[in-house]
């Protein structure tokens, strides 16, 4: 059964409404948050979770607003540390449903200690990273993923730190899911999340999502239907990494280096090209490099997905095999394992 | 065994009421082991007992050099004590750097039990001697009664024929001094037969060894002359008849933690991060598993508070554990969970500041930090502890107090009630109070709707937790609207939100009890006002001053905010009041802050306890000048 049934047979009993607070977002308009909010929200009742079994946990930072509109339970916490907020609920409650809203600043910057650890603890988080290349309520100055150059009001001669790439630092962390997917793209963004939310362990979506006040149209180049069939590549499964408005171009691997061919002219077949697969995280760590390439496609999609065991598994069965021969009483905790007698 | 209770030869045995011992040596000489085994064996023997071990910062600092001495001090009576003992009766002293390091604290005229091999030229000039210059043989100790013993030869001796490896042989020579001192007390050897028995279980050669060479010193003390004019002691039994149990302060904290999640029916979260002298609160609680505890090792303290928070918001009694510039970091996360109204304890187990400071010592220096060392208007619940077995009382109030009024509390100890450990007379569960958490039921359709800040009468919220049918709600760092929880920037909200915050910490005051006098008048010319770990050597001077004919009393604090209600009416009822504290003078400024009183105030700052003489002294003076 793939993640697809699972999603068509669950019954969806409650609306997207059900599921959205009574407070207004104070986003700016046109901010992408407003886009990743409605899809959050119409997935939701999709995953027959009801709102008060699912948590929404943020930061600090535009992103961070999030849990103010979901009718769920939430807490809006301090900055960078979310995840840490969220990993403690989820020891401390598994059966949750968590989501996690945070940015670049939140997760990479203050919170990168904690993103790396929670990456490799794995425990069973939902985390949507929006990622704007910039801080947002701050005012605007350069984020950890702003790319070099960017002028700023803290970089007024251009930016000139290296930009983490989220995929490779989630991968290089020991994340067990990573996927990319972008604000003005509501339907694919709502298969992600979906993918997300089926994944068991921290499943990391970085969403590219627009600053219209401080850094308008950093991702203008997968905009227009054109620029985004030239300049995108969406992996699914199985399936061969073509793009291109006709589909005519492709990825092939040369080694370890991968190359773009015209399919028309350069006299490769489909069954030349790359074919993705999710559970190879060798190519997974590729296509985790194509950010930093300007001759290839940026990919969407889900790069990678390991089934490996949650933090919170991991811990209750440790809880479950000390208590194999039942649970400790308090009178024993009193008394203790070397008490004596006076008599 | 009880062969070796009697001596094969007269022996004078005096009796005596208190004798403080330190064991002291190298790392590697097993000192800590040494007195571990003493103390069991003094405290099922039925003496009162206060123990506090002393070793480096180093894991494996230079071997023979002072900075490697590892010591073990205990304090064994026929009445009740309070303290390891300011100063020794007795010091063990397994080399010359651990002499070195610790005569100061020797009464004169005290034993010194010297393994003689550990003053051969290369050890004395590790500890740093001139050339040439031999404590033993040059007259130095001549206000000492010092025993050499040629420990290590005589260890060999008497496992020649054991078998085992001469650097296994070696490694015995503690079990021999162990021996002798039992000889010396006229103590029994069986309690530590047992333990080395359960110890080497799968290796009975070893455990054989270890009870040969134990036998060896008893033996040695009955054969040898050299304690022909000393003769043995015998501190008599004094404890009640009763199960007893020897907890250090950190295991009292992660006992109640989780006798408090028993009793509140919740599940105990421990976030936390490693660090000196706090993580044996962490490592005991790992070990609880069998009762349902769920420890988080986090990746850093702030992680530590904040998923303990995150925990706490899910229904858990969440705790976090820490020491001084671990509470620094989590100081952000605690003004979060102030503003989120969670319960939260946060244990912290104070030691020598500023920055890394003197990690391995006490020190009553985070008060401040405690009361005040949060950003905007932050108050929360101080409590402190001033014994190892205090530590379960006061962690455990600390956990009523939280779940009670939905707040995050800080229990103040310290590295010497972190590590020293008493007999506990085993506690009946139908004695610890109740810890009754006030969680909002579900709510129906045709319910009013939620409001997760609404307040009852002590100006405490409910508890809502996630699964909670109808009561979903958005908690966050923001101003919160009154009762509603919804952010809110008005000015006037802000300044309600804001007392009724601390409303909330100040009505604590009519839950807790009253202040009492642990010793002395209820009215006199001095009050001696203490808090945390000072407990033993105010006592045991106020005791003394009392003996003495002075008018003076005892009062410690356990509750620092909010503080008891009669603490006005209690000072009026004497001259002067006293404020001694292992730091530059915290509690003073609160007291006379608040009381707009003029005590007089009493500090050491040298990472190590009060000497109950200085106090004595102190209050001497003082009263002279009244």
């Amino acid at each position: 059964m793939t993640d697809n049934d699972t999603i068509m047979t669950a019954q969806p009993l409650l609306t997207a409404r059900d599921y959205a607070s009574d407070q207004e977002p104070k986003w700016c308009p046109g901010c992408g948050d407003h886009s990743v909010l409605q899809q959050l929200k119409s997935v939701l009742p999709e995953l027959g979770v009801a709102p008060e079994n699912i948590a929404c946990i943020s930061g600090i930072g535009c992103s961070s607003r999030l849990p103010y509109y979901l009718a769920t339970y939430g807490v809006h916490g301090i900055h960078g540390r979310a995840l840490p907020m969220a990993t403690g609920l989820k020891v401390a409650r598994p059966e949750l449903s968590i989501w996690v809203g945070t940015g670049d600043g939140d997760a990479l910057s203050i919170g990168g200690n904690h993103f790396i650890h929670t990456l490799r603890r794995n425990p069973d988080l939902n985390v949507l990273l929006f990622n704007n290349e910039i801080y947002g309520l701050t005012k605007g100055q350069y984020s950890p993923t702003s790319k070099i150059g960017l002028r700023t009001v803290t970089s007024p001669s251009g930016v000139i730190d290296n930009p983490f790439n989220t995929a490779a630092l989630t991968i290089g962390a020991g994340g067990t899911f990573f996927a990319r997917a972008f604000d003005r793209d509501g339907k694919f963004l709502r298969s992600i999340l979906k993918r997300a939310a089926l994944h068991k362990g921290t499943s990391l979506v970085e969403i590219y999502q627009n600053c219209p006040i401080f850094n308008n149209a950093a991702f203008e180049a997968y905009a227009t239907p054109e620029d985004k069939a030239n300049n995108t590549i969406y992996v699914e499964q199985g399936m061969p990494l073509v793009f291109g408005k006709e589909k005519n171009r492709g990825i092939v691997l040369d080694g370890f280096t991968p190359i773009v061919v015209d399919l028309d002219k350069e006299g490769f077949s489909s069954s030349d090209l790359w074919i993705h697969d999710e559970a190879d995280i060798n190519k997974a760590s590729i296509l985790a490099r194509f950010a930093d390439s300007d001759s290839l496609p940026r990919p969407f999609g889900v790069f990678y997905a390991e089934d490996r065991i949650t933090y919170e598994d991991a811990l209750t069965a440790q809880i479950s095999d000390a208590q194999k021969n039942g649970v400790a009483t308090l009178e024993e905790l009193l008394k203790g394992e070397n008490s004596y007698e006076i008599k | 065994m009880t062969d070796t209770q009697k001596s094969t030869r007269p022996v004078n045995v005096t009796s005596k009421t208190s004798v403080s011992v330190l064991f002291a040596g190298d790392s590697g000489d097993g000192m800590q082991l040494t007195g571990t085994q003493f103390a069991n064996t003094v405290a099922v023997y039925g003496t009162e007992l206060n123990t506090f071990p002393n070793f480096p910062s180093e894991i494996r600092a230079p071997a023979g050099t002072i900075a490697g001495v590892s010591g073990f001090q205990l304090q064994f009576s026929s009445k009740p004590v309070y303290t390891p003992g300011a100063r020794f009766d007795v010091m063990v002293a397994m080399n010359s750097a651990a002499l070195k390091a610790n005569l100061k604290n020797l009464h004169r005229g005290g034993i010194i039990i010297a393994g003689s091999e550990g003053f051969d030229v290369k050890n004395l000039k590790l500890a740093g001697y001139p050339e040439g210059a031999n404590p033993l043989e040059d007259g130095s100790l001549e206000n000492y009664i010092v025993f050499p013993v040629p420990v290590l030869q005589l260890t060999r001796e008497a496992l020649k024929e054991s078998g085992l490896s001469s650097k296994e042989i070696d490694r015995c020579r503690n079990m021999f001094v162990l021996g002798l001192l039992y000889w010396l007390y006229s103590l029994p050897l069986e309690s530590t037969i047992e333990t080395l028995h359960s110890k080497f279980q799968k290796n009975i050669q070893m455990a054989d060894a270890n009870i040969s060479a134990m036998k060896a010193g008893y033996f040695f003390g009955d054969e040898t002359e050299l304690f022909a004019n000393l003769g043995r002691f015998d501190i008599s039994p004094h404890k009640q008849h009763g199960i007893y149990r020897r907890v250090t302060g950190n295991e009292a904290c992660a006992i109640a933690l989780t006798a408090a999640s028993k009793k509140a029916g919740l599940e105990l979260f421990l976030g936390s991060y490693p660090i000196t002298p706090a993580t044996e609160i962490l490592s005991t609680l790992a070990k609880k598993k069998k009762y349902g505890v769920k420890t988080y090792q986090a990746e850093d303290e702030i992680a530590g508070i904040v998923s303990s928070i995150g925990a706490a918001y899910g229904g858990a009694l969440a705790a976090t554990n820490t020491s001084g510039p671990g509470l620094a970091l989590k100081t952000e996360a605690l003004g979060l969970a102030v503003i989120l109204e969670l319960p939260l304890v946060v244990i912290n187990v104070q030691r020598g500041g500023p920055s890394t400071g003197l990690p391995t010592k006490p020190e009553q220096s985070d008060l401040f930090m405690a009361m005040y060392g949060r950003h905007g208007e932050a108050p929360l619940p101080v409590i402190a502890a001033r014994s190892p077995v205090d530590c379960f009382y006061t962690t455990y109030e600390a956990a009523r107090i939280a779940v009670e009024h939905m707040t995050p509390v800080i229990c103040l100890t310290d590295g010497y009630l972190a590590l020293s450990s008493e007999p506990w007379e085993v506690e009946s569960s139908d004695n610890l109070v109740e810890i009754k958490p006030r969680f909002q039921p579900a709510r129906k359709p045709e319910d009013p709707p939620y409001l997760p800040y609404k307040r009852d009468e002590r100006q405490v919220r409910s508890w809502a937790i996630p699964g909670t049918k109808g009561l979903e709600h958005r908690i966050g760092g923001l101003e919160k609207q009154h009762e509603t929880g919804n952010v809110s920037h008005d000015p006037i909200n802000h300044e309600l939100m804001t007392r009724l915050r601390a409303d909330k910490i100040a009505q604590i005051a009519e839950s807790i009890p009253l202040q009492t006098v642990d010793n002395g008048p209820l009215k006199g010319d001095l009050l001696v006002l203490g808090w945390g770990s000072s407990y033993g050597a105010i006592k045991t001077a106020v005791e003394q001053a009392l003996e003495n004919g002075y008018s003076v009393a005892h009062a410690h604090l356990r509750y620092l905010n909010p503080f008891p209600k009669n603490l006005q009416e209690l000072f009026g009822n004497y001259k002067q009041i006293l404020i001694p504290e292992i730091n530059n003078g915290q509690l003073i400024h609160i007291i006379r802050d608040t009381f707009m009183i003029a005590p007089e105030g009493f500090t050491k700052i040298q990472g190590i306890p009060f000497d109950e003489m200085e106090i004595l002294n102190k209050i001497t003076d003082l009263i002279k000048e009244l």
